[in-house]
């Protein structure tokens, strides 16, 4: 399998706050990697990281080899290979929903509107939004606004998804019409890395769970082995408290 | 059919039309009859209500006030892009374009430091004085570009107070597109920026349809100069009055329905 997306010894601080304490991972072409680990333990940090929002103090991230954390470099040409969704959707409140995902591409690629239109659409029908391509974010649910921050990431046809625990601001029953997305989305060979507080899902959709504990990654491995089998006290406690 | 609750309130709301309205009456008729009781009234009523010179002067006044309007009317658009431009200098965080930043923060300062009449005074008068030539040497060209210059100042402080006001969140979101930072502030935050403040731009507006008036001082005879013509005349202070009016009649509605859209934007947000 082709190595994607490599983290080598990452250290991040905020002032005197260590959130990142050397972090490894390796990341191969079309895995789904899930991010567990209590709140605050710096999921959140470490996507935003990789997405170039926030720089790291020490180490490197390598993108199909490359270092895209160099000091200096120009990190649009990396963020629009790498697509995020946060948590809390964060669409544009002011543009419909086709407004928001046609606005990256057209402003990047220099696509028009009717260039878009064709594979826009594609994306809105696969997600179960064709209907809602011209509301505004505050006449759509939750669960639907999370779609439409999906599809404005996919929009750009990135090649990695970093995912930050998308379900966490929905009631349970939009909860399985996002994680159907996602199962879509691993289908089709996309790299993913999601924080999750959802177990169950990563249990089953996860090709390595990493546990996240004081700004290192305590324990890694396939979801049977961390969820059945944990070497380490912390995650079993953490574990025992979430399951 | 009402409900109990719907015929209650219904009752309740009548009730209280009812008295506000006998209260204002009664207000209004006390001050009608003690004012004329004052002992310089009649004096005054000659000198300020005179209804004759009110209706020889309302007609003229009305013609000067379509100066007045034109000239806000041209300053206005200009002051918005000028004060946005500002407000983007500003807000740039690249460090070679610190000179504009610092540029942006020394033109509020002094523009908003300085009475605005002195302003026009200064480049009213003074750019003229350089001996330019025609038309290049009118009135109306650097009395406007005086209140352009001021007004810009304040608007560029309410731009740049709504373009901090939209979350980073939005910011962020923009930028993981990969879009630059240019279009991130040009798609993303300036819209939202630009229609959280409208309410006190508008504010922005009306303060500037009479501050038109200042141009008198220079030159170009519109309403408030025109009523002081009309004072000398008729050695009666009337006209300003009529003047007064003509403005009151302009600024009222624009000022209710700033506030209106203020409040819509409020309920909105809660
Ligand atoms: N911009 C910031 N400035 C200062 N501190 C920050 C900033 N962003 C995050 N932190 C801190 O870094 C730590 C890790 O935060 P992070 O959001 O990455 O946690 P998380 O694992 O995503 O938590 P959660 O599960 O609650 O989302 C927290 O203690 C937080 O207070
Ligand atoms: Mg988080």
């Amino acid at each position: 399998m082709n190595e994607k997306l490599r983290l080598k010894n990452v250290h991040k601080s905020f002032g005197a706050q260590k959130v990142c304490h050397g972090i490894d991972l390796t990341v191969n072409e079309g895995e789904t990697i899930c991010l567990i680990g209590a709140s605050g333990s710096g999921k959140s940090t470490l996507l935003r990281c990789i997405n170039l929002l926030e720089d790291i103090d020490e180490g490197m991230i390598l993108l199909d080899g490359a270092d895209i954390s160099k000091p200096g470099l120009d990190p649009q040409p990396v963020r629009q290979r790498i697509g995020i969704v946060f948590q809390s959707f964060n669409l544009f409140p002011h543009m419909t929903a086709v407004e928001n995902v046609m606005l990256a591409p057209r402003r990047v690629h220099g696509l028009s509107r009717a260039e878009l239109r064709p594979r826009v659409e594609t994306l809105f029908e696969r997600f179960g939004l064709a209907d809602r391509m011209q509301s505004y974010p505050d006449q759509l649910s939750g669960g639907q606004q999370q779609r439409v921050a999906i599809v404005r990431a996919l929009a750009m046809e990135p090649e990695i998804m970093l995912l930050d625990e998308i379900t966490s601001a929905l009631d349970p029953e939009l909860v399985g019409e996002v994680l159907d997305v996602l199962r879509q989305l691993r289908q089709q060979g996309m790299t993913m890395i999601l924080a999750t507080h959802e177990m169950k899902f990563a249990r089953e959709v996860a090709d390595k769970v990493c546990f996240l504990d004081k700004g290192v990654i305590l324990e890694e491995g396939p979801a049977e082995q961390i969820f059945g089998a944990p070497e380490k006290n912390r995650t079993r406690d953490f574990l025992r408290r979430v399951l | 059919m009402l409900t109990p609750r719907q015929d209650y309130n219904r009752r309740a709301r009548r009730r209280s039309i009812f008295i506000a309205a006998a209260s204002t009456a009664a207000a209004i008729s006390l001050l009608l009859l003690l004012i004329p009781l004052s002992p310089g009234w009649a004096a005054v009523q000659k000198s300020f209500f005179n209804a004759e010179i009110f209706a020889k002067s309302f007609p003229v006044l009305l013609r000067a006030f379509v100066l007045d309007v034109a000239i806000f009317l041209w300053c206005a658009p200009l002051i918005a892009l000028w004060g946005l431009a500002i407000a983007l200098c500003r807000d740039a965080r690249a460090p070679a374009l610190y000179p504009l930043r610092l540029f942006g923060a020394l033109y509020t300062d002094v523009f908003r430091g300085v009475p605005v009449i002195l302003i026009v005074y200064l480049i009213g008068f003074g750019v003229p004085g350089l001996g330019l030539p025609r038309p290049w040497n009118s009135p109306y060209i650097w009395g406007s570009l005086a209140l352009i210059l001021t007004y810009s100042a304040y608007v560029a402080e309410i731009f740049r107070s709504g373009i901090d006001s939209v979350h980073a969140s939005q910011r962020s979101a923009a930028a993981s597109l990969g879009l630059s930072d240019w279009h991130v502030m040009r798609d993303v935050v300036l819209p939202q920026a630009v229609r959280r403040v409208a309410p006190a731009n508008m504010n922005m507006l009306i303060a500037l349809q009479k501050d038109v008036a200042l141009l008198s001082f220079i030159g170009p005879v519109e309403i408030l100069r025109q009523a002081g013509v009309y004072k000398s005349l008729y050695a009666n202070f009337t006209p300003y009055v009529a003047a007064a009016v003509i403005f009151l009649v302009v600024t009222i509605p624009a000022t209710r329905f700033a506030d209106r859209m203020l409040a819509r934007q409020q309920k909105q947000r809660s």
